[in-house]
């Protein structure tokens, strides 16, 4: 493990560089896993941190995990509707959804949606997510190199969301299409040029179109579209604005899973005694679950806007200004969480992480990616006694969806 | 101290001796029963630390304010003597309280 070595594509040491010049915006130090010093002494000589010029131009960092809730609970002050990633948005290509808007307007469009995710629903779905995943790992080859990224990760996650969405189950592939070009746009820093994200966006609006005008001409169900068709505040939405909701649902409901998917694997081949702990007792699994969402932190960070002058951390923050919360670094802070870089499959009350959010816009899904993780390490135990990683992962060049292309490994099966 | 009966979703009721000053959330996880997460330590930020107050204590509970309304109305299934158990500090006035736990938090 060498998570917190100095070395890093820039050539400079983050600990004696001036505290003015560090930018940890950049998506590189992401790619390389090059982040943690930066972080670690942000949060011992200056939590509350301005960075004045950046890809994404001047943004405060937050990141210590109690100045982080701070933020999170004051939605007053920090709004979310100039948008929750870095980058701002493009004038002439906005995609509003909930997750970028402050009440009431967040509130009830939320509620349209939430029901899809409620416990009553997820019960429902947690056999068929049993019996695909169970078909996914059965179809593996043994004793072999493969990509886990690409067999299991995406795979389950673009059948867990075609489920959600009641999507053409032989076209869900698109799905996981529209959520790579969604997230990976050269605007965020990212590889796809912005006019190839466009027109791929659009075809997905286009294709949901088509499927919303089928389902309001059938009686509500419990799918995703079902819901957007027939919701008293969803029906009339413009088409942008159910585009930013295909967006948001798209989005949430698979990069963040499937990077959790892959850095559970990652974390118990780093840490193979808390691996051990795990075979010796599966029951140890819903607690491992939340453990792994912390050490991922599949969502590095989210920005707010302060909408009046406000004070954190003794700094002065003034209206207009970006402020990022980053999750990532947050989740690693020593004062609230003991031996934050451990991964620790028992760790007591291991659900306090940022990984989902706090407040009004805390993660949606939060259980249905928890449940999701449970059924996956439960069949897998049944199967494998290890999933060895045998070669350096790939790491997505962002510094927003914190995960993985690539990681490959073999698996061993059960004695 | 204070007596706090938690009834959780099948039945299974639990009297705890609570602490005046702490809060009815505290109360349940500090004496280890179960159907309370209460993921943010106490901050009114997650609501998983949701209750259903009997009826007849609602009037000396109280409401909630409204940040607290604010979590609770994300939740589709809420009640309306739904209350986060964190947001109820104890006091001898709550002597007696009986409160039940929804199926799941969320
Ligand atoms: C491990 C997996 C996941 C992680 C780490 C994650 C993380 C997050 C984070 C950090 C937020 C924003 C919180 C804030 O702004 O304070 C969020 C919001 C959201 N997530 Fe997730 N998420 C995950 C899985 C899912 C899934 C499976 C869904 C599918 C339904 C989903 C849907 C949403 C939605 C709709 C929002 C917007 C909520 C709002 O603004 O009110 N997420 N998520
Ligand atoms: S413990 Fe999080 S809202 Fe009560």
């Amino acid at each position: 493990m060498n998570q917190l070595a100095t070395k890093n594509p820039f050539g400079e040491d983050p600990w004696s560089m001036p505290l003015a010049d560090i930018d940890v915006s950049r998506p590189e130090l992401f790619q390389t896993d090059t982040l943690w010093p930066y972080f670690e002494r942000l949060r011992k000589e200056d939590p509350v941190h301005y960075c004045a010029d950046s890809q994404f131009g001047a943004y405060w960092s937050i990141t210590k995990f109690n100045d982080i809730m701070a933020v999170e609970k004051n939605h007053q002050a920090f709004s979310s509707a100039w948008g929750i990633v870095l980058p701002d948005r493009p004038e002439d290509f906005e995609t509003p959804n909930f997750i970028g808007m402050d009440p009431p307007k967040h509130d009830v469009q939320r509620k349209t949606v939430q029901g899809v995710v409620a416990p009553a629903n997820l019960a429902k779905l947690e056999s068929t997510i049993r019996e695909r995943a169970a078909t996914i790992l059965d179809s593996l080859p043994l004793e072999e190199t493969i990509n886990w990224v690409d067999r299991v990760s995406i795979e389950l996650t673009t059948q867990m969301l075609a489920t959600l969405f009641d999507f053409p189950f032989e076209e869900r592939s698109k799905l996981t299409y529209w959520s790579d070009m969604a997230t990976s746009g050269e605007l965020a820093g990212g590889p796809t040029p912005e006019p190839v994200r466009r027109k791929a966006l659009l075809e997905c609006l286009e294709v949901f179109t088509k499927l919303r005008d089928e389902r309001i001409e059938q009686p509500l169900a419990t799918d995703l579209i079902s819901m957007l068709a027939h919701g008293e505040d969803t029906r009339h939405m413009e088409p942008m604005e159910f585009l930013g909701n295909l967006i948001l649902l798209i989005v949430g409901g698979n990069d963040t899973t499937r990077n959790s998917i892959s850095g559970g694997v990652l974390a118990l081949n780093q840490f193979p005694d808390e691996y051990q702990k795990l075979r010796d007792n599966l029951d140890l699994i819903p607690n491992m679950v939340p453990e792994i969402i912390r050490w991922q932190t599949p969502l590095a960070y989210m920005r707010r806007t302060a909408v009046e002058d406000v004070e954190i951390g003794g700094k002065r923050i003034e209206k207009g200004d970006k402020v990022v919360m980053w999750y990532v670094s947050g989740n690693r802070d020593e004062e609230v969480i003991d031996h934050p870089n451990d991964f620790i499959v028992d760790r007591p009350n291991a659900r306090h992480h940022l990984s989902f959010g706090f407040g009004i816009h805390r993660c949606m899904g939060n259980r249905l990616a928890e449940m999701q993780l449970r059924v996956l390490w439960e069949e897998i135990m049944q199967r494998f006694h290890t999933i060895e990683v045998v070669g350096e992962p790939t790491r997505v060049q962002s510094s927003f969806v914190k995960g993985y292309s690539e990681l490959p490994v073999r698996l061993h099966a059960r004695a | 101290m204070t007596t706090i009966t938690y009834i959780e979703h099948d039945g299974t009721e639990h009297v705890v001796e609570a602490e005046n000053d702490s809060s009815v959330m505290r109360g349940a996880v500090d004496n280890g029963i179960p159907g309370i997460d209460a993921d943010c330590g106490g901050e009114c930020s997650c609501a998983t630390c949701h209750v259903i107050v009997t009826s007849n204590w609602m009037e000396v509970v109280g409401r909630p304010n409204d940040t607290e309304e604010s979590m609770l109305d994300l939740n589709p299934e809420r009640e309306p003597n739904s209350r986060l158990s964190c947001q109820i500090v104890v006091s001898d006035a709550l002597d007696g309280l009986i409160v039940n736990l929804p199926e799941f938090q969320m």
